[in-house]
């Protein structure tokens, strides 16, 4: 595998082996000596043509722990922002040397466009297009369920995964209806009709429009953002509206089973999708999504450009 | 001076009867068994299928304003190569054809250019901005002689400016050809919206935003008795409405692309921008209903949409590519693989639905003559037993943007002949060639 640009990109094996390999990551992470040689002298660019710091930092936190020379390429007052083509930003990248470039970008499968072109010849992993994907968003997710709820399993066959809110406009939903049903787990999706896209029907999910209907069985709920602007794009009468039907409250958490989880990708906005009480509770993993990042993105890395995945053990 | 005689000898017609055809002072001067002349340049077209030159109602030209991406010679040449006689440019150009001089301006090009007729289209509205009609009487007055208006890119969508356009034309026998887009329902829209735009995260181009433009026009023009094209139809339900239309009586006419007849949305999960075009390519399902459709006279025209663009604008991301590709040069070997070696079609109806048809449509007297003895000789020779390699360097088009580079595709254009003169002789296309 050279590329990740899709959770396509991996079958239930090589998946699997990218969460284990986190596994290991993370006990280094928790060590004294945070820093693995595995990368030395490579040199790794986040592009980030869109705004992120979050997912920018968590990419350039795993690089550093793996020894990489990372750049950082950021849209605000580069070349990026003054009208630069992809293609000469590749070769740009290319003529440096970049071993891989780690792109966020707002046009889908600006990634594939990369990756696919002859413009440069390094590994090219999609950290979110436009509303495609962001597979390793999806990867750190599947791998704070594994660790809550897996029981030891490799996957996570029979786990029931409710994912709600502006499913249309979301990579995040992408990628996790990919990775979680590749995983074995069942996805029922939660959003206003308007915020479906045409042809979820060939999506290996359930759909429904009612949260209540469907909360009480999930073994995780994760909440998606919702963006302002949804509403002067008519996809929505208000926000206090989509609140009553979709957002978490304190009251619909209640419904929840004991043992279930609470998922969103961030950033949050608290009131609108989930209450601040819920982001706060017990049962939110979500600061605990932003710590196994880096794990997951360093494994990622590993076995993209280590070329080899970390089995129990081995170190 | 008088044009040189040609004598083609042993091609087959359209109908099927194998016969010489003796091209004599621009015009054909005769279609028999054994025809002798001493003074003839004799071409040997056994196994080779002779047509009337094709005529394409739908050519995106780029001059005035955008020469870069191609010229009206450049397009005059890559007709010729492709067979065609005849191209209409669409209005779209900088400036826009809304008035009679830049009509004016692109039909003298077309003549000077020499390859084949260059038909100008009218834009419907001034500046293509839908909101007043254009200089419609002075087009259609000047040299140009224009007949069929269009603002091919934009949808006429408000409901009464194309009312009293399809009302204004009938003074000129003239005729709306009709981008049907609903511009609300597609705002930003990318690509076909179904299964595959919902995995890609690329905004959806409904079907319905077609059909509801398609059914309301049909309609408007039933109620004022004018004539209506509709541009290239892309879903199984355009075609169901305007075979409804047709039984209703209704004067409607429509045209389908040979991309639109072979290829299907599921080439955007590339996201290589080559495969995005206007209206995008749909399902599996909608390319076979096309396919019945102009088999069974429902859509009555292929029209290439050829839409060259400078490699800067499909050498990008996804959202960010112009919409568009070339059609010229592979527009007959797409509607040989797609109607003749299926057998939906046979060379009558592709001399029909490439010539005869959208030159009737167009009012283009002097081109569509299906070789009738005594007409202009524009005609055109393919061998529909070979096959060719498309490369997109090796084009005559200023444009690279073929969806086909690297296909290998049925069917080799090797004789083109307009008013008599050769353009493309044995695969050859001439360098120059001298006006009458």
């Amino acid at each position: 595998m050279r590329h990740l640009l899709s959770i396509s990109d991996l079958d239930a094996k090589a998946a699997i082996s990218i969460l284990d390999t986190a596994t290991e990551l993370a006990r280094v992470s928790d060590g004294a000596v945070k820093k693995l040689p595995t990368l030395r002298g490579r040199t790794i660019v986040n592009l980030f043509a869109e705004d992120s710091t979050r997912t920018r930092i968590s990419f350039e936190a795993a690089a550093k722990r793996l020894s990489a020379d990372v750049i950082n390429f950021s849209a605000k007052g580069s070349s990026l922002s003054k009208g630069e083509s992809l293609k000469d930003t590749a070769l740009t990248l290319q003529a440096m040397g970049a071993d891989a470039v780690i792109i966020r970008h707002n046009a889908s499968g600006a990634p594939a466009r990369l990756a696919n072109s002859q413009w440069m010849l390094g590994s090219v992993i999609n950290a979110g297009d436009g509303t495609h994907e962001h597979p390793s968003q999806a990867l750190l997710d599947a791998f704070t369920i594994r660790k809550h709820l897996g029981k030891g399993s490799p996957d996570l066959a029979g786990l029931r995964v409710v994912i709600v809110g502006d499913v249309l406009h979301s990579r995040v939903a992408r990628s996790n209806v990919l990775l979680l049903s590749l995983l074995g787990a069942s996805v029922t999706l939660v959003a206003p009709p308007t915020l479906l896209p045409v042809g979820v029907e060939s999506w290996p999910v359930k759909v429904s429009y009612d949260f209540d209907s469907v909360i009480e069985s999930a073994d995780v709920v994760m909440m998606l953002r919702l963006q302002q602007e949804r509403m002067s794009e008519l996809f929505l009468p208000n926000t206090r509206e989509y609140s009553r039907y979709f957002g978490l409250n304190g009251d619909r958490m209640k419904l929840m089973a004991p043992h279930a989880i609470i998922m969103h990708p961030g950033p949050m906005n608290r009131g609108l999708e989930i209450a601040a009480e819920v982001a706060d509770s017990a049962r939110s993993v979500i600061v605990e999504q932003v710590a196994n990042g880096v794990s997951v993105r360093m494994a990622i890395l590993y076995v993209l450009l280590a070329g080899q995945s970390l089995e129990a053990g081995v170190m | 001076m008088s044009s040189p005689t040609y004598l083609l000898k042993g091609g087959r017609l359209p109908d099927g009867a194998i016969s010489d055809l003796l091209i004599s002072n621009g015009v054909i001067a005769s279609v028999a068994q054994n025809i002798s002349h001493p003074d003839a340049e004799v071409l040997d077209l056994s196994g080779s299928v002779i047509l009337p030159g094709l005529v394409d109602l739908h050519t995106h030209l780029r001059q005035p304003g955008l020469e870069d991406a191609e010229t009206v010679l450049s397009a005059s040449r890559a007709g010729a190569k492709g067979g065609f006689t005849a191209l209409s440019a669409m209005a779209n150009s900088s400036p826009v054809a809304d008035n009679a001089g830049v009509v004016e301006q692109v039909y003298r090009l077309g003549q000077e250019a020499g390859y084949l007729d260059v038909f100008p289209i009218g834009a419907v509205t001034m500046g293509l901005k839908g909101e007043s009609l254009s200089e419609i009487g002075a087009m259609a007055d000047s040299k140009a002689r224009v007949r069929v208006f269009s603002d091919d890119g934009n949808c006429v969508h408000d409901p009464l400016i194309m009312r009293r356009a399809l009302e204004y034309i009938k003074k000129f026998d003239g005729v709306i050809a009709q981008h049907a887009q609903d511009p609300r329902l597609t705002i930003d829209a990318q690509m076909n919206e179904g299964d595959v735009s919902a995995i890609l995260g690329l905004r959806g181009w409904p079907a319905v935003a077609e059909e509801a433009i398609i059914a309301r026009d049909v309609l408007l023009a039933a109620h004022v008795k004018s004539r209506l094209h509709i541009c290239h139809v892309t879903t199984a339900g355009g075609v169901e409405i305007i075979r409804w239309a047709k039984a209703r009586g209704i004067d409607v006419t429509a045209e389908v692309t040979p991309h639109h007849l072979l290829l299907t949305d599921e080439l955007a999960r590339s996201y290589d921008p080559i495969f995005k075009v206007n209206p995008p390519l749909r399902t599996e399902h909608d390319v076979n209903a096309l396919r019945e459709g102009l088999a069974d006279g429902t859509i009555d025209i292929v029209a290439t949409d050829h839409a060259p663009h400078t490699m800067e604008s499909k050498e990008c991301e996804w959202a960010q590519a112009s919409f568009g590709m070339l059609g010229l040069e592979t527009a007959l070997s797409i509607v040989v693989k797609t109607m003749i070696e299926t057998k939906l079609m046979d060379w009558s109806g592709v001399a029909d639905r490439l010539s005869t048809a959208p030159a009737r449509i167009g009012r283009y007297s002097g081109q569509g003559k299906n070789l009738a003895v005594g007409s202009n000789a524009n005609l055109m020779v393919i061998n529909p037993d070979t096959t060719w390699m498309v490369d997109r360097d090796l084009g005559q088009s200023k444009s690279r943007n073929t969806p086909f580079h690297g296909y290998e595709l049925p069917g080799v254009v090797t004789h083109t002949f307009f008013n008599g003169r050769p353009t493309l002789l044995a695969g050859h296309l001439l360098n120059s060639v001298s006006p009458e």
